[in-house]
């Protein structure tokens, strides 16, 4: 289990101080795909680089891997009492295994030479270090580019080898620093296939870093929210896509479902979001129990409600179905009450988005 | 050969012994100073690197003071800097004349120019390659040799091809200090007795050097662009051939 608590980072620059963590705290489970998403700046780098001592916090505790209760005193690291050496710290790290965004490859070492490199602190022989290179290039599948260089590989390649890099030393984490931002879409995804599977074949904890709600969506099980340095929503994956609270939140998850669009039409004014004196736009969301039930259709023939529906959209998270529509809904105002009241009384959430009634 | 060369350049043949002992003078400044200057330059350039602001042992008294030192002795033109440094020189070598007594002082003149050109190419070398190589628990050696080094060893390559360039240069000043060298012998026996063919023979002679020197230096760092200079080639198997 990894445990983060209170973490406090400021950054002294000469335009001011910048405060990177306010008191973050969280844990996670081994064996889970962890992901933390914020905008740039909200902190979530910094964090994972607390995570490894990359970066030393000024206040904090961090329990992770072998090191249980390093504890940080005024941007000193403390473990067992003391003030953890260098040399701790590089063990510690050797621990934990870390991708980035621009892969960070050696580019005059081969595949091999890049992938051999942590290898060669475990005390392994030359022909130890040789099998165990094959071995993680299979997990990775670039078997055939052991002699190529990184200038030789396309992205997802790239991320391919240090992916295989940071698993080399058997690390039980691996955290994952905006490791698909760089990436087009189908190496984001294959990206993404790789991580989970290693996550379900090596059972290794992974710590995700983004900015895209799809990504979270992808391979995630729970999800923290990050803004200006604070972690301002927590959950499995499947109650914050279904239930946010923040603002922040709501606009991630707009971001990654084709129910957000609507925010903008609205905006926009867009014809078909127009409401007529007497009509309601409301969005609905289906939890995993009442998808693919016709709630709507009762409520409309029950309470003789026109229906117009705009958007309609179901996703699967960890396969479980979590459905939407936005539409409009006209008909006497006491029914639309009623409707509502029925949907409400269904475990169907209904939010109103643009009202023409008159009280 | 000999009446050709008699015949386009007379003064230099009646002079050949002290020119091929002013060729050997150069040499050897060459050499000696250039190998003390490529050690202590290169890790002085390695100091200012992992010393400086955000470095990976960032420090700012020991950097000020480098910087410091540095910037006082680039700025000494050569010929003054050789005449300055004679006590010490005698100091140290217990000689300030000959080519003995030059070592020290174009030691004194390359090092700082050495450090800086070091210090450039090092930090070429990208942060997030240092912080990839510390999150995989490399500590200040390992990243020193395995990263900074190993990445910018064509940049380095290249500038010590630079600074071994502008050495050849400072070489031809030591007649200053008795010296001789090719430097020297151009001014004594081609400039001041009025033998021209002299001049332009040394002329040609260390043009041919700087040549031969940026020619070794293109093609090094150009083989060591994306490969290692020393590479195994490897079979499917993993094995090593």
């Amino acid at each position: 289990m990894i445990e983060v608590k209170n973490l406090r980072k400021t950054f002294h620059l000469k335009s001011g101080d910048v405060v990177a963590l306010d008191g973050v705290s969280f844990s996670i489970e081994d064996g889970t795909v962890y992901g933390v998403i914020g905008y740039s700046g909200a902190g979530k780098s910094s964090l994972v680089r607390c995570m490894n001592l990359l970066e030393i916090p000024d206040e904090g505790t961090i329990s992770i891997g072998d090191y249980q209760g390093i504890e940080a005193r005024n941007g000193v690291p403390y473990y067992q009492g003391k003030p953890m050496t260098a040399r701790q710290q590089n063990q510690m790290r050797r621990g934990i295994g870390m991708i980035f965004q621009h892969f960070n490859l050696l580019e005059r070492s081969t595949v091999y030479d890049n992938i051999a490199y942590p290898l060669k602190y475990t005390g392994r022989s030359k022909a130890e270090i040789s099998s165990r290179v094959c071995e993680l290039l299979e997990l990775v599948d670039l078997r055939d580019k052991i002699d190529a260089f990184p200038s030789q590989l396309s992205g997802g390649q790239k991320q391919r080898v240090a992916i295989a890099r940071a698993l080399a030393a058997s690390p039980k984490i691996l955290l994952s620093d905006e490791a698909t931002s760089a990436l087009d879409p189908d190496a984001t995804e294959s990206i993404l296939t790789l991580l989970k599977d290693l996550n379900r074949k090596l059972g290794i904890t992974i710590v995700i870093i983004t900015h895209e709600m799809a990504v979270i969506k992808t391979i995630a099980d729970r999800v923290a929210v990050m803004e200006d340095g604070k972690i301002v929503e927590e959950g499995t994956v499947y109650d914050i896509f279904s239930d946010p609270q923040a603002t922040i939140t709501r606009r991630f998850i707009a971001s990654a479902s084709p129910l957000g669009k609507i925010d903008k039409m609205i905006e926009r004014n867009s014809s078909l979001t127009q409401v007529k004196p007497g009509e309601v736009l409301v969005k609905t969301t289906f939890l995993k129990d009442c998808v693919g039930e016709h709630i709507l259709t009762t409520m409309a023939q029950r309470f003789h409600i026109d229906l117009n529906i705009i958007l309609a959209n179901v996703e699967y998270l960890h396969g479980n179905p979590l459905g939407g529509t936005i539409g409009i809904l006209s008909g006497p105002q006491e029914n639309l009450e009623a409707g509502i009241r029925f949907l409400e009384e269904n475990h169907v959430r209904t939010e109103v988005l643009k009202d023409g009634r008159v009280d | 050969m000999a009446e050709w060369i008699k015949s386009i350049a007379p003064y230099l043949y009646t002079y050949r012994a002290k020119f091929f002992a002013a060729c050997s003078a150069t040499f050897q400044m060459f050499y000696k100073a250039g190998l003390i200057a490529f050690v202590i330059g290169l890790c002085f350039g390695i100091l200012l690197v992992i010393t400086k602001k955000g470095g990976i042992r960032q420090n700012a008294v020991i950097y000020q003071v480098t910087n410091l030192v540095i910037n006082v002795f680039r700025s000494i033109p050569f010929i003054i800097l050789l005449i300055f440094l004679i006590p010490l020189t005698r100091a140290v070598v217990g000689t300030a004349i000959n080519v003995k007594g030059a070592i020290l002082p174009l030691v004194f003149g390359t090092v700082p120019f050495y450090s800086r050109q070091v210090e450039v190419a090092l930090s070429g070398v990208e942060e997030g390659k240092i912080e990839a190589a510390r999150s995989m628990g490399s500590g200040t050696l390992g990243l020193i040799f395995r990263v900074y080094l190993h990445e910018a060893l064509p940049d380095l390559i290249r500038v010590t091809t630079v600074t071994a360039i502008s050495l050849i240069g400072l070489t031809t000043m030591a007649g200053a200090v008795g010296a001789g060298g090719i430097g020297s012998f151009a001014i004594n026996y081609g400039q001041n007795q009025n033998h021209s063919d002299i001049v332009n023979v040394c002329v040609i002679v260390l043009l041919a050097v700087t040549f031969v020197l940026q020619s070794i230096g293109n093609s090094l760092s150009k083989r060591t662009t994306n490969r290692s200079l020393f590479q195994v080639r490897r079979g499917n198997g993993g094995t090593e051939i």
